[in-house]
């Protein structure tokens, strides 16, 4: 009997030391996974910040030698070595706003009928053509831009655009000029249908956040579909909305190759907005295989730099008002 | 009763002009649908029209021509598979692994916060910066253009994609699963492998299948990483052809079968894209 007992003491023993060993090498793979996975993480986080060091290092020689005059000077000559970034900032933000002034209400009207008016088996095949827009490649917008949109666009918009409103006194400057087909005006139309599913898709995600309760208390009342829409739904998602059209900015703002078809790479400044222009983005795309010396490089990546910073910071917003409304969702619920 | 008050109400001047304005703007919210889908129609059937007359065997058999003879784009269509290959071999695990961590380890913790916050910037960022960036850390430094840096930069535009969707994908996973399995003594990292990941399997594909969709086009971080290169070439440490960059230089050539070339090689990209597109969406709604 003793003899048993110290038997099973012994197997027993025998098994824990075995489950011992077992949970050991399992509580080091664990920690080992944990502090993998959170390494990755950590890389994934610092990546935006070695971006922006990488970037300011290249542009070094060009910030010391022209430093805040570079974004004010519209002098582009790599014979001379002198840059400045005026007109490419310009010619951004200029094609970047008309195709957010094209863009918001197109987007916010599919946003609307894909959540309020079309029947419920029609929104999801709509809601992925809609999407298949974001999903064409970008040379495919700029080759279909150049050879296919700016000659119709040359045809038969541009001469109504300037007889409307070319002899008006302000805007008239605006629609100065010739109808080339190519400009500003043509890629910012193209940036437009290239932002509408992405701004699109967010505001039809933020309006179906919308409590069912407040709408239909709405229509109770006898609202009108357009008056729910306008003073229920909009009020609610507010930040939403405007989280999407600057996601909706960030991208029109960095979109490289559609622009580079159509907005014509013309360095100078003109009030037109059927003249060419040039971007941040349509600069590099250009130029910066074929620049020679240091300076050039190096101011090309300055302006690099500049349209970096630029979309980061509207994303950045984009993402804070993204985040303030899921967070009123989150404390509703 | 009823029928009497509806018909008072339609005859008041302020409640037909609300139903007026509501009939106005839903023709207008109809309107602005239809002004999407024309875009993708007429962009569709361009290249339809435009490619397919290049769509032939020789587009995938024949070399990228010198201006004025026959040709296809094979050097280029190789080129663009071995580094969109790469790039996936490299971003996928990177992708994965981040994307795990902030479902199952950092939740709600600041790293896992901001590192959402972060990748989500990363999603929209332009790829033309990716380019300059890794020509500045990688290619200035080797002071030649290579299709390894081409298939870097790519990966940088991969893992935010992969990131994304393994984390909503495993956040999807019910936590009663998670929960079984750990009360059976699974240790966590076995519990993510076994249980999560086999729950989570078609939407982390699918982010995959998003990922290498979206960077089959992409031109602008190539244009100064891989380059381009006229001839045949496997060594991903030389100058690389790819699909995007072809289709950009020959769009731009002034010779007319370049431009053909390039409407082919348009057209094939973009079916592909789609394609891709639509099965990852198809897996993603069956998993929903």
């Amino acid at each position: 009997m003793n003899k048993v007992t110290t038997t099973e003491q012994l197997m027993l023993g025998d098994a824990s030391a075995a489950g011992y060993r077992h949970q050991v090498r399992h509580r080091l793979l664990d920690v080992v996974f944990h502090n993998v996975t959170r390494a990755v993480a950590f890389l994934v986080l610092v990546l935006l910040g070695a971006i922006l060091v990488a970037l300011l290092i290249g542009s070094w020689p060009s910030i010391t030698k022209f430093g805040a005059a570079f974004l004010v000077s519209d002098e582009w000559d790599p014979v001379q070595e002198n840059f400045g970034a005026l007109i490419p900032i310009v010619g951004t933000l200029v094609t970047s706003l008309i195709a957010l002034a094209i863009a918001i209400p197109v987007s916010f009207g599919i946003a609307v009928f894909l959540t309020e008016l079309a029947p419920v088996w029609l929104r999801r095949p709509l809601g992925t053509a809609i999407e298949m827009l974001a999903a064409i490649p970008s040379i495919i917008y700029g080759m279909w831009g150049l050879f296919v949109f700016a000659p119709v666009f040359r045809e038969y918009v541009q001469p109504a655009l300037i007889a409307t409103f070319g002899k008006l006194p302000v805007i008239g400057a605006l629609f100065a000029g010739p109808p080339i087909g190519i400009g500003m005006l043509t890629a910012g139309v193209i940036l437009a249908v290239m932002v509408i599913p992405f701004v699109a898709a967010v505001m039809r995600d933020v309006f179906d956040l919308v409590p069912p309760l407040l709408k239909e208390s709405a229509y109770g009342l006898g609202s009108t579909t357009w008056e729910v829409v306008w003073h229920v739904v909009l009020p609610f998602t507010r930040a939403g909305v405007v989280g999407g059209i600057m996601l909706g900015l960030g991208r029109a703002l960095g979109e490289t190759m559609a622009v580079t078809f159509v907005i014509g790479n013309a360095q100078r400044l003109s009030a037109s907005l059927l003249a060419p222009g040039n971007s941040i983005a349509s600069a590099l795309a250009n130029e910066f295989t074929e620049a020679v010396g240091e300076l050039h490089t190096s101011a090309l990546v300055e302006l690099g730099l500049i349209l970096f910073l630029i979309t980061t910071i509207v994303l950045a917003c984009s993402k804070v008002m993204l985040l303030r409304l899921s967070r009123r969702e989150g404390t509703r619920s | 009763m009823a029928a009497s008050e509806a018909q008072s109400g339609a005859g008041n001047p302020i409640y037909r002009h609300r139903r007026r304005v509501n009939r106005v703007m839903m023709m207008l919210s109809f309107a602005a649908l239809a002004f999407g889908l024309f875009w993708l129609l007429w962009i569709i059937v361009t290249l339809l029209v435009q490619g397919a007359g290049s769509l032939r065997p020789e587009l995938l058999l024949q070399m990228t021509p010198p201006p004025g003879e026959r040709g296809g784009l094979a050097n280029a269509i190789m080129g663009s598979l071995m580094m969109v290959g790469a790039a996936v071999a490299l971003g996928t695990p990177i992708g994965i692994l981040a994307g795990t961590y902030l479902a199952e380890y950092g939740k709600e913790s600041w790293l896992a916060a901001a590192t959402r916050f972060i990748n989500d910037i990363l999603l929209a960022a332009p790829s033309i910066i990716i380019g300059l960036f890794i020509y500045t850390v990688y290619v200035a430094r080797l002071k030649h253009f290579s299709g390894w840096a081409g298939a870097f930069a790519l990966a940088i535009i991969v893992i935010p994609v992969v990131v994304r969707t393994t984390d909503d994908m495993l956040k999807l996973v019910p936590n009663s699963l998670r929960e079984a399995a750990v009360a059976l003594g699974c240790p966590a990292w076995k519990m993510i492998t076994m249980v999560s990941y086999r729950a989570a399997k078609a939407g982390i594909l699918t982010g995959v299948l998003l990922a290498v969709a979206r960077i089959s086009g992409e031109t602008a971080p190539l244009l100064f990483t891989a380059l381009n290169n006229q001839f045949w070439s496997l060594n991903m440490n030389k100058p690389m052809a790819n699909l995007p960059v072809v289709i950009f230089q020959f769009a731009m050539s002034p010779y007319e079968d370049w431009q053909r070339l390039a409407w082919g090689g348009a057209a094939l990209i973009t079916l592909l894209v789609l394609g891709i597109n639509i099965v990852a969406r198809t897996i993603l709604g069956g998993t929903k």
